[in-house]
């Protein structure tokens, strides 16, 4: 998803029997649904998959930005471009909530984003898509914040106190995005028919990449299973896409749009959606950093660092002049 | 040097005669600045009417490992509620 390839330990859960007496007690308090909080003993495993993907979620927030904000001097209404610039901070906000869940747990802030420059954390392969046109800040909001939606839901029950708070306060923020995003369409699909074509086009480039934020397949997801048992990952891959599907189809419908994929057809015995084979190619080369925009996403995010060094450090020094000075006052 | 701001734990008062509650953390160079930071990332919806900061290295917390010390003792004194008495019920509302 926002974390979507999170390696864990690479091993098969433990049953309680094999685990030493603090990782029984841990289990055990993890299968009773109490909730872990920062300074309590957790496994060295559980600590090290939460803080790669936190952080991973942190940094797709973050990086998430850029697409959008490639609109926002060009929104179509000042209407519009107030809301986009709400939509983009609140995106910075949740960036924020999402590195101080991941701080509690050992890492710095500036650790991370040394990371993700440096090409060792991931994030999203969604954000290296480009965004060509007005509608595909429709197609954002609607598709790519509704499957944020649908796995961050299920996060809000994960194990950990600081990711499962953080992430009940960006459902909450969550909501308005992919309104937006709809009502964005909507508006395209009941005006010209150049204007429909517009949000086709959208829905055709970013049906599948939103599809393969949920992360590979479910058998080749190795490291799901750990995450799971330590309730981290609350649903599946696979289980969490098909009801993304289930829930959009008819989205689509209504705006009287087709979904790219020929093989979509709604299967009454399981009462749910068929689709077509996803090209999980594609998905590992966006991850390796073969996608359209990866390398002009990283350059603006290390740009952004280079020339915010002389703020960072400025505000920093005053402070510190400012706190001696009031130390020789008193 | 490095230059890392430091972390500020942010306590939001919802409402008036409410008290403040503990919303989340974030990084700043100065209280002032925690502030205005707090301000930005979380009362964007009209969360509050006024915000607390403090150095998150200021806090003094209990250790996890004291929790059933500190806290088992009240347990067992269940006198402490008002469940534990039981009033007639023609004596009405107490």
């Amino acid at each position: 998803m926002y974390a979507q390839m999170v390696k864990s330990t690479g091993e098969r859960p433990k049953t309680l029997d094999e685990m030493a007496p603090d990782e029984r007690a841990f289990q055990m308090r993890v299968d009773a649904d109490i909730k872990i909080e920062p300074k309590e003993w957790m496994p060295e495993g559980y600590r090290k998959t939460l803080i790669r993907q936190i952080s991973q979620h942190a940094h797709s927030e973050i990086v998430g930005q850029l697409p959008e904000g490639n609109w926002i001097t060009r929104a179509p209404t000042l209407d519009r471009k107030a809301i986009l610039i709400a939509k983009v901070q609140d995106e910075a906000g949740h960036g924020l909530y999402l590195y101080c869940a991941a701080e509690t747990l050992g890492v710095s802030r500036d650790e991370m984003t040394e990371q993700l420059l440096a090409g060792k954390a991931k994030y999203s392969s969604i954000f290296n898509y480009p965004t060509l046109t007005w509608a595909d800040i429709g197609a954002i909001g609607w598709l790519v914040d509704g499957a944020a939606i649908m796995n961050q839901v299920q996060l809000q029950k994960c194990s950990y106190g600081p990711y499962s708070r953080a992430m009940v306060r960006i459902c909450k923020e969550e909501s308005f995005h992919q309104r937006q995003g709809y009502d964005i369409m909507m508006k395209l699909c009941a005006g010209t028919a150049e204007q429909k074509a517009m949000a086709q086009d959208a829905l055709d480039r970013w049906w599948h990449p939103s599809l393969m934020m949920f992360g590979p397949p479910d058998g080749d997801s190795v490291h799901s299973a750990q995450s799971m048992a330590w309730k981290i990952k609350p649903m599946s891959n696979d289980e969490l896409r098909q009801k993304f599907v289930d829930q959009t189809v008819p989205q689509a419908d209504y705006l009287g749009l087709k979904v790219p994929d020929p093989e979509l057809k709604w299967n009454e015995a399981r009462k749910g959606y068929d689709f077509g084979a996803i090209d999980w190619n594609e998905f590992h080369e966006v991850l390796k950093g073969n996608g359209p925009c990866n390398k002009e996403r990283l350059e603006a995010r290390q740009k952004a660092w280079d020339d915010g060094q002389w703020f960072r450090d400025g505000l920093m020094a005053h402070a510190r002049k400012k706190n001696a000075r009031k130390m020789a006052a008193e | 040097m490095k230059n890392e701001w430091p972390l500020w734990e942010v306590f939001i008062r919802g409402q008036h005669g409410l008290a403040h509650r503990h919303v989340g953390s974030l990084h700043a160079p100065d209280a002032e600045m925690a502030v205005k930071n707090a301000r930005d990332v979380y009362t964007r919806r009209n969360e509050g009417v006024s915000i607390w900061v403090v150095k998150a290295i200021d806090i003094t917390a209990s250790a996890p490992g004291d929790k059933e010390p500190l806290f088992d003792p009240s347990n067992a004194k269940i006198y402490r509620h008002p469940t534990f008495y039981d009033i007639p019920e023609e004596v009405g509302h107490m």
